[in-house]
């Protein structure tokens, strides 16, 4: 078997596990170098989730993704570091340390997929695989002036993706420019029977750069409190550039996007605090003490194990869903996302994508944002896309601060296609 | 408005070890961001999620498990093919 | 103490203006192929632990359920035949709570959208027949299987075995419709009959059947008036019941246990106790267990189960009261006789294999002998190979041997069944044993074997023999008794008659 050397400086902290000699094969990536999230499992090599509890996991399986890449001869070069179990914005929530933004390593690279952001944005590799929950995948890519798409709910296998929260989270591609995030994105998306959320309905397609007569749907909300004036100003560059292609502007509402916030974090964290009980140490991970009685001993591994924001989500999320606040919380927030549902289809009876800041700002300094409430509220442009499961990408669309700015554009349902085709205009005109 | 106690329960439920110097500041964290929360109050109805799609089955047809070495491969705590756990009696 | 129990009577049985309460939780394992939400094998009581697992069913990081299709059928057919509303949308949810039996930290089952609601099963009952309520059917997972270890002289902890884990179960909630131990037990059995009528469940395979029991004890008419919830005394759920036979002694004991508090004028405390099968007794949980908050809420991996139309199509076998109703029509059978026959698929299935060489005799034998015969050497139906049978029975009708010597041949060769899991033929085991009919010859002659002992009889009892001649003809019964015994039962007692009469009324 043919194998790909790979010994990058990295000086970023991208990386969590590295593979010097990666093994490739004939196929559409044959003897590309592509790193995969470490939240995604990989058979014979240690899967952490950034997480202390993970601690010395190695799969016994692969998850369809990683299946996928091997098929068509990828050389997986690498597990990337990541915000624990992807909870975070920034890549600082780390077992592993923080990762550094390769435009600026005085800088966070966005999160909660920033190890595969900075592999990507420094030249390390040339495609990589991040999750997306609320923005995972586009925050990163905007701070780090990478491509990354945020594919429909169901069109890529989640079988593998260590979940964090089932029902809003996707597995997607990033990549220096639009080209390759397709064509990452042609390998990723097949039907998976193993996820019964997955649909059948294979992305197959060639980024076409054509905007004429498209209509661009550009919410106010998109530019309203929160958003740094001067990212909003690149960011309306950008879609006039797309006018001048020939797209057409509409200016729109999305009420919705009042609760989409709230509504995000109590879902995500009401999953979250399901899906992470599974960690005891009796089966895999760091093992328990079996000297102590049951409940003493997961609360001791539980402690130990995880970082102060993942136990802050846990806690959030037993408390959302606990008896007596079901409704006020969880159920509200289903309500709400249903409202989010809604705007969205509204919005598509009149256009073809939306468009907006992908962030509200440029990176973050490292070590600035501490206090929770005010991180979660740079979330507030990507959530509405995973709420509602639409497919939503973040192209580079130039600097504010000399920092990257993303552009965000999502689309209707299962019209993945389109945002490629979107972002791949808004990259030519500018690069033409 | 959520007091320190009202957090150690919810630690409790969640089963996450919490330590007395944490109390202040997870209280304090839990209040901003439940208040955040409130605006949920003002959505209306308590619908679920609607899903489009239904019934997604397997047949029932035997695919291979494991092989017990791989099963344990990820514990430091099997005994005779068992893992072991702390006591629950 | 109050003054009205001083007026009670003082019997230890309840006063008679009291009533029992009892509702149940069944718990049966669906016999699918592979698990509820993987592709392992059911198949896993004689293999080592932890090797009928894979990601899923270990909880592994990554793995996703999916759902059996085979394993909603029959939850399907359960809920049609229990005469159960199909939900338009059933649901499965998750129920968080940690203990080492839980691979995923949570279980995955149905909360408030279950597969089907508000059925009733009609049983045999204390006063007659008798319809019992169903709450709910709804499907989960089982959990893993824990083995408690550590003795005194060191720390205890737990083994765990995920064989179990992902195993499909029906969860079915009775109403508190039930008013005695007996009646909960014949609820138990006609249950057990329709869920193997329906081809979905197997009794015989063990741990199959798991139960929790609500009991409580309250004036006559007042639950009627108040209803669930309002228990005036105390309400006791005992978890954990194994067994059939467990069902109805776990609830003799609460209730002497309940009724005795009432009579010291104690209050009952709702409460949980556990089942201790070895010891026939309820205990108190240990710890004043933590008020549970399960945090249900819908399962995010699995997409919602809309199957009324496909119930609708589903068509269910005969059930027992059919199969009842037929044995009467078809065979003949007494109503008790068919009850007891089709109380059993099994058992229904072997008589028909036999009853074709005489329907009344078959149905007499298997209900009267057989089974009386296995239970007492604890064996079940299964292990009786049809042909055998038949053959006691071709026996039996051809008059080759006598009853005494039907139920011999029986017990001889049940309890080589039991020995070995074989047994020889009928007809070679009654001429090893010299079991074969003894044919009396026409004439009193002293060669022939019952004159010779009839004659020694009436030697043998002068007193007998004065009194049949005072007049007194039950005499004659008891000297037929003696050369019985004396022919070892292979005498026909109808030859055995006509000789003594003739000795007799000659001498
Ligand atoms: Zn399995």
């Amino acid at each position: 078997m043919p194998a790909v050397t790979f010994s990058p400086d990295d000086r970023y902290n991208a990386f969590i596990t590295t593979l010097d000699q990666a093994e490739t094969g004939p196929g559409r990536l044959s003897g590309i170098a592509v790193a995969v999230k470490d939240n995604i499992s990989t058979r014979g090599i240690r899967t952490t989730c950034a997480s202390r509890i993970l601690d010395g996991y190695i799969p016994p399986y692969d998850a369809h993704v990683v299946t996928l890449l091997r098929q068509e001869g990828a050389a997986i070069v690498g597990k990337t570091n990541m915000d624990e179990f992807g909870m975070g914005t920034t890549t600082e929530n780390s077992a592993y340390g923080p990762t550094l933004n390769p435009s600026d390593p005085s800088r966070v690279p966005g999160g909660s997929s920033g190890g595969s952001a900075a592999a990507v944005a420094s030249g390390m590799v040339r495609m990589a695989l991040g999750t997306d929950t609320g923005g995972s995948i586009r925050c990163p890519a905007s701070f780090c002036g990478i491509v990354g798409l945020k594919p429909t709910y169901g069109r890529v296998s989640r079988y593998g993706l260590i979940a964090y929260a089932n029902s809003l989270e996707q597995i997607g591609p990033m990549a220096q420019n639009v080209e390759d995030v397709s064509l990452l994105m042609e390998v990723l998306s097949t039907h998976d029977p193993r996820d019964s959320t997955s649909i059948s309905c294979p992305y197959r397609h060639t980024p076409d750069p054509t905007v004429t007569g498209l209509k661009i749907g550009v919410p106010e909300e998109f530019f309203g409190e929160g958003v740094d004036p001067r990212v909003a100003a690149v960011v309306w560059e950008a879609i006039s550039r797309l006018e001048g292609e020939g797209a057409e502007i509409v200016t729109c509402r999305m009420p919705s996007m009042v609760f989409a916030l709230a509504a995000y974090y109590v879902t995500c964290t009401s999953e979250a605090s399901s899906n992470l009980a599974r960690f005891d140490g009796v089966r895999y991970g760091p093992p328990a003490d079996t000297k102590r009685p049951w409940h003493e001993s997961f609360q001791e591994r539980r402690r130990e194990g995880f970082g102060t924001e993942v136990r802050r989500r846990i806690m959030l999320g037993t408390f959302a869903l606990s008896s007596g606040y079901y409704g006020k919380y969880y159920a509200k927030a289903q309500a709400a996302r249903q409202q989010v549902r809604n705007d969205f289809v509204r919005l598509f009876r009149t256009v073809d994508v939306i468009a907006g800041p992908t962030m509200p700002t440029v990176a973050f300094r490292l070590g600035e944002k501490t206090d929770p409430l005010s991180m979660y509220l740079s979330d507030i442009l990507t959530v509405p896309a995973n709420l509602a499961g639409v497919p939503a990408i973040s192209v580079p669309c130039g600097t504010s601060e000399g920092l990257p700015v993303g552009l965000q554009v999502m689309g209707q349902w299962f019209r993945d296609e389109k945002v490629i085709d979107v972002a791949a205009a808004y990259e030519q005109g500018v690069s033409a | 408005m959520i007091e320190e106690k009202d957090v150690e329960h919810i630690a409790m439920l969640a089963d996450i070890g919490i330590t007395k110097e944490e109390l202040p500041g997870f209280t304090g964290q839990f209040n901003e961001i439940l208040d955040y929360f409130d605006i949920l109050d003002q959505v209306e109805g308590t619908g679920s999620f609607e899903h489009e799609r239904a019934n997604v089955f397997r047949e029932d047809e035997i695919e291979p498990s494991l092989p017990q070495d791989d099963v344990l491969a990820n514990t430091r705590d099997a005994e005779d093919g068992f893992f072991r756990a702390p006591r629950v009696m | 103490m109050s003054d009205t129990t001083a007026t009670q009577p003082a019997n230890i049985g309840i006063a008679t203006e009291d009533e029992v309460i009892i509702g149940l939780e069944i718990h049966c394992q669906l016999d699918t192929t592979t698990k509820l939400f993987c592709g392992c094998s059911t198949d896993y009581r004689d293999d080592p632990p932890n090797t009928h697992v894979c990601p899923v069913c270990l909880g592994l990081p990554g793995s996703l359920p999916r759902v059996n299709r085979k394993a909603v059928e029959y939850a399907l057919r359960v809920g049609k035949a229990l005469n159960c509303e199909i939900a338009t949308e059933a649901e499965f949810s998750r129920k968080n709570y940690f203990y080492p039996d839980l691979d995923k930290g949570f279980q995955i089952t149905q909360y408030d959208k279950p597969i089907a609601v508000k059925g009733y099963l009609d049983i045999e009952g204390d006063e007659g027949e008798k319809r019992v309520r169903i709450t709910r059917v709804h499907m989960e997972e089982d959990p893993g299987r824990l083995v408690h270890k550590g003795g005194t002289d060191r720390p205890k902890y737990t083994l765990v075995d995920y064989n179990r884990a992902g195993i499909p179960l029906i969860e079915i909630v009775t109403e508190p419709d039930l008013r005695s131990p007996k009646e909960a037990r014949k609820f138990l059995n006609k249950l057990r009959a329709t869920l193997e009528y329906l081809g979905v469940f197997d009794s015989e395979k063990e741990g199959s059947l798991r139960v929790d029991a609500n009991i409580s004890i309250q004036p006559k008419g007042w639950f009627e008036r108040e209803g669930r919830g309002k228990a005036d005394r105390g309400r006791v759920e005992i978890k954990n019941i194994s067994s059939y036979k467990g069902v109805e002694k776990a609830l003799t004991f609460e209730i002497t246990r309940q009724k005795n508090l009432i009579r010291r004028g104690q209050k009952l405390e709702t409460a949980t106790r556990h089942f201790v099968e070895g010891r026939g007794v309820t205990t108190s949980s240990r710890s004043k267990e933590m008020e549970q908050d399960y945090r249900y809420f819908p399962e995010p991996d699995l997409r919602p189960v809309r199957v009324r139309d496909w119930a609708a199509e589903i068509a269910l076998p005969e059930l027992p009261d059919a199969r009842r109703a037929r044995f009467m029509e078809q065979y003949g059978c007494s109503p008790n006789h068919a009850r007891t026959l089709t109380g059993e698929l099994r058992l229904a299935e072997f008589y028909e294999k036999v009853a074709d060489i005489d329907t009344m005799l078959a149905a007499t034998w298997i209900a009267d002998t057989l089974l009386g015969e296995l239970n007492y050497r604890d064996l079940s139906i299964v292990v009786v190979p049809p042909e055998q049978f038949r053959e006691v029975l071709i026996l039996l009708k051809e008059g080759s041997i006598t009853d005494k010597s039907g139920v011999e041949v029986l017990r001889v060769l049940l309890d080589q069944l039991k020995e070995t899991g074989a047994c020889e033929g009928p007809r070679v085991c009654v001429d090893r044993l010299g079991l074969g009919v003894i044919v009396a010859a026409p004439t009193l002659s002293g060669e022939d074997p019952v004159v010779k002992a009839a004659k020694e009889a009436i030697a043998e009892q002068p007193q007998a023999v004065a009194d049949y001649r005072a007049g007194r003809k039950e005499a004659l019964n008891f000297l037929v008794g003696q050369v019985m015994k004396k022919t070892r039962g292979c005498a026909k007692p109808a030859d055995v008659n006509t000789i003594l009469t003739d000795l007799l009324e000659e001498g």
